[in-house]
Order: structure tokens, then sequence, then C-alpha cells
């Protein structure tokens, strides 16, 4: 089996993790973690970052009709690691190294001889910090719980 | 009507630079940045973005700042960027249901599944001028909040309607995907109208002139009895699925505020007595916005409900063609331009006439 088959292996669902994981970050977070990576691939922009927009969609009332609330700026990139898979990344705002370092790293995760490092030194610590957030936005929100009690009135 | 004019550049260049030395102003104070703008002012970063229909806190704190704080010239700006932009694609419907929750609150239902969250809110505030954010509050500590509480809410809680709804009393949204989505930036607004491209409309619409119409509806011009079913404003994760990855991708999250009003609704021919729902949603926290959003498409579903039309907020026309703060204040500023020449003609009319008047009272004097 040829070396660029194997890359077409990975599990969708994991890669659909790492994505939103690497879409999430803070990019500064995967500015360290490329400067810290020890054998950096060269590489090549497959296509270029491109800043757009995406519309975002709801349904009224939750969950009826479709309609458009509005848009969102959303930047994209793919990259060409040589020897390697094509990575690509959507990160929303205009970040484009952002959306570089994203793609760069989607394209690595699908390499089998670096995934389970990245995997840990990367995704892993990314993944406790955005689930830190959540989890003191649900403390701080929690904190506010009220309970009200209705009067009984005097007539 | 106005004209082409020539000339002038000097002056409006001049003008600009004005404009931007007042919008710096006192040179010994620190220069406001963009990012002080995002942090700190992140109310009016929310009203821009959602009428500005884009979602970017970094560009509707620039809009603010190049606007000297004119939050409709700020959405103005938004909404030209916007159009130098490809759409590269369309998210799938956010889940509101699945949102990280900041705030959540019903008015109806009182011990509601997963409790009364206040969250971040001026509601219960004395509305007393805070005199101590005059200087810098010292404040280098991130954790106000006291005695935050061990157990936090849960990963996701549950729509109050879609919860507390079991005698089915409250009409269902049910979900129906068959026709296209109708979108208001790809084809102008054409009345009469659907629900989907009204709730687009609805929610890019200007807050002050929402507020009014709604409260117009609980003045008596279009009663429809509103509940607050519920308000919650959290984050929500947005999917988009590129046509050459072949399957969704989560491109970030957004905070949205949504509110479900609940109205009485007295029955028709083919429909019992039931409450009815009307729908807002706004990028970041908009909560006014929401709750008047909710209840103008509550009071333009009158034809589809069967109800006597004969207020403004019932009127698609008035409340749709109208709510654009870009669109008014583009034909009401206009009048501001060069209008010598239709001026001109009007005064040489005005002219004629009282001649012609004059002429004819000298003549039956004469007579």
């Amino acid at each position: 089996m040829s070396k660029e088959a194997e890359f077409f292996r990975v599990d969708t669902p994991l890669r659909q993790e790492w994505m939103a994981v690497l879409a999430k970050a803070r990019p500064e977070d995967l500015e360290e973690a490329w400067r810290s990576l020890r054998e950096k691939p060269k590489y090549h922009l497959l296509r270029p970052h491109e800043t757009g927009l995406v519309m975002v969609r709801a349904r009224a009332g939750g969950t009826g009709m479709q309609f458009n609330l509005g848009e969102m700026t959303v930047t994209r990139c793919t990259v060409q690691v040589d020897g390697g898979a094509p990575g690509t990344a959507y990160v929303m705002g205009q970040n484009r190294r952002h959306a570089e370092l994203a793609a760069l790293f989607d394209a690595l995760l699908q390499d089998p001889s670096r995934h389970s490092s990245l995997m840990e030194s990367v995704i892993r610590p990314i993944k406790n910090s955005i689930r830190d957030r959540k989890a003191m936005i649900a403390k701080k929100a929690a904190s506010t719980r009220v309970e009200f009690f209705t009067m009984v009135r005097g007539d | 009507m106005y004209v082409a004019v020539k000339g002038g550049e000097k002056a409006i260049l001049n003008a600009h630079e004005l404009l931007a030395e007042k919008r710096r102003g006192d040179l010994s104070v620190p220069e406001l940045t963009v990012e002080q703008i995002e942090n700190q002012l992140p109310l009016a970063v929310n009203r821009v973005m959602t009428e500005g229909s884009l979602y970017d806190p970094e560009l509707a704190a620039l809009a603010i700042k190049q606007a000297s704080g004119d939050l409709i010239e700020a959405i103005f700006l938004l909404r030209a960027f916007r159009t130098t932009l490809t759409r590269l694609g369309v998210s799938l419907p956010i889940d509101t249901s699945q949102m990280t929750l900041w705030r959540r609150i019903s008015a109806t239902f009182k011990d509601l599944p997963g409790g009364q969250i206040l969250g971040p809110t001026y509601d219960y505030t004395h509305r007393l001028l805070d005199f101590s954010l005059i200087s810098d509050s010292g404040d280098r500590e991130n954790d106000r909040v006291r005695e935050i509480t061990s157990t936090p809410l849960k990963e996701a809680v549950p729509r109050v309607l879609d919860l507390l709804n079991r005698e089915g009393l409250i009409e269902t949204a049910a979900s129906e995907d068959k026709r296209n989505v109708g979108d208001l930036t790809l084809h102008p607004l054409q009345i009469p109208t659907n629900r989907d491209l009204r709730l687009q409309n609805l929610a890019r619409g200007d807050e002050g002139f929402l507020l009014g119409l709604a409260y117009s509806t609980q003045r008596g011009f279009g009663y429809n009895h509103p509940f607050v079913g519920e308000i919650r404003f959290g984050e929500v994760a947005v999917e988009i699925n590129p046509e050459e990855l072949g399957f969704l991708i989560e491109i970030g999250e957004i905070t949205v505020t949504e509110c479900q009003m609940i109205n009485q609704f007295k029955g028709s021919a083919t429909q019992p007595p039931c409450f009815t729902r009307g729908y807002g949603l706004t990028f970041g926290h908009c909560e006014r916005k929401a709750m008047a959003m909710a209840l103008l498409d509550r009071s333009l579903r009158c034809h589809e409900l069967g109800e006597t039309v004969d207020s403004p907020a019932q009127d698609e026309e008035f409340v749709l063609m109208h709510n654009d703060n870009v669109q008014a204040s583009g034909f009401v500023e206009h009048l501001k331009l060069p209008h010598y020449v239709d001026f001109q003609a009007e005064l040489t009319l005005v002219r004629n006439l009282r001649s012609g008047v004059q002429q004819e009272k000298a003549e039956e004097e004469g007579k």
C-alpha cells in the first residue's frame, strides 16, 4: 500500500473532533505548538488563505422553519505538507495565521507517525482549556440561579 | 431629487481631517483601542453585529471606533464591508438547546428544570449612576462572583417550551425543510412574504424601531397578550459542510440571545384555543431586541392565524420595509445632499403660483 493511501484511513469522527479543537483554539496556543515542534515539515499552500462569509442559519422557535440569521466572517486555508496529506481549516474570524496553523496541524494529525504524539501534546491541552472555560461559565452562571417565591396576596 | 455637483474636493478632504481630529479628541487622553471597545463595550459591539448582520466582534469594534460611537454609522460600515467578501457557505441551523448558557430565565414557569439563571444582567439593578466607575476600578482579578456554587449547570439545558408543553397547549414549532430558505441578501424583499424572510429582516432591523412597534402592540395596537416563555443567552457551535471535505466541521462558537414569547390565541374555525409563539434571535447579547423581535414575529403572523389586521405592527409592509436603519438613514439623510436644481424648480413654481393668485386678486378688486 502506498504511503498516501494510509492517510485516508483517518477516522472521520476523530478528524472532526481535532478540526473543531483547532478551530476553537487560541491562535497563540497554535503558534506556540508550532514553535515547539521539533521536526517542522516543509509545506506549501494548496489553497491560499481566504476570508469570506458563512451565512448562519437558525430555526423559528428553535425547532421550526429554517431562516437566515446573519453572516459571520470565516477564514479558510488548505496546505500541502511534503510527502503528506493535505490539511484543511475553516476558522471563524479573519486570522489568516490561525487558519494556516489549523490546516497544518490537520495535515500532520493525519500522519500516522505523528498522530498520537500530536493528539497528546497539542489537541489534548487545548481541548482541556476549552472544557475548563466552559466549566467556569457553567459555575459562574449557576451562582446566579434564583428561586422566586410567589407572595400570597393579602386580599 | 439631488443632482451631481463638482468641486469642493479640498473642503471635503479637510472636513474628513477635521472629523478625524474630533474623533481622536484631546491628545492628552490615551487613545481608545479596538480591543478595549470589543472587551468593555460588548453590548454596543453586539448591537452593531446584529444589525450589521455580520458576526465579527473585532470588526464591529473597529466600526464603532471609526464612527465615533455612532452605532448606526458603524452598522453601515459593517454592511458595506460585508459586500466585499464572498460567501463560502451556509451553516447548519444552530441548535440553541445545546447552548453553553450565561443566562436563562422564564417569566411563565417558576420552577423550570435547570432553574432560573440570571447571568450578567442589568435587571434588578437600581439604575443609579455608579460614580466609582469614574476612576479606574483597580480590578485586576477576573473572578468577582462570590460564593461560586460547586454544582455547575448541566452541559445542555433543554428549551423551556420544548420541556413544559406536555398538555400540548402551546403550538409546537415543527420543522419543515421542504422549501428553499429565503435570503434578503440575495433577493430584495417582496411583499407579501414568508416567516423565514420576516425573521431574517427583523433580526437585522433597527432595535429602536422594533422596540417602539413592539411597545405599540402592548398599548393596544394589535394586542396579543404576550408572556416570556424563555430568554436565554450563551454560546452555540456553528457547523458547516464544506464540499471538498464531505463531512461536517465545527468552525467556532458564536454568542446569541434567544427569546421565546408565548401569546394567547382565542382559536379559529380550524384551531381550538391555544398559546401561539413568537420568536426572537440575535447575535451577541441583545435581549431587548430579541424580545421586540419575538413580539413582532407574532404580530405579523396575524394573516396565518386569521386575526383582524388593523394596526401598524401587523402590517407586513409597514414593519418590514421601514425597520432597516441603513436604508432608512440613507433615504432620510440624502436630503442633506445638494438639491439646488430641484429646489430652484420648486421656487419658480411657487413664484408663478403666487403671482397668478395675486393677479387674480388684483383683477377682482379692479372690477
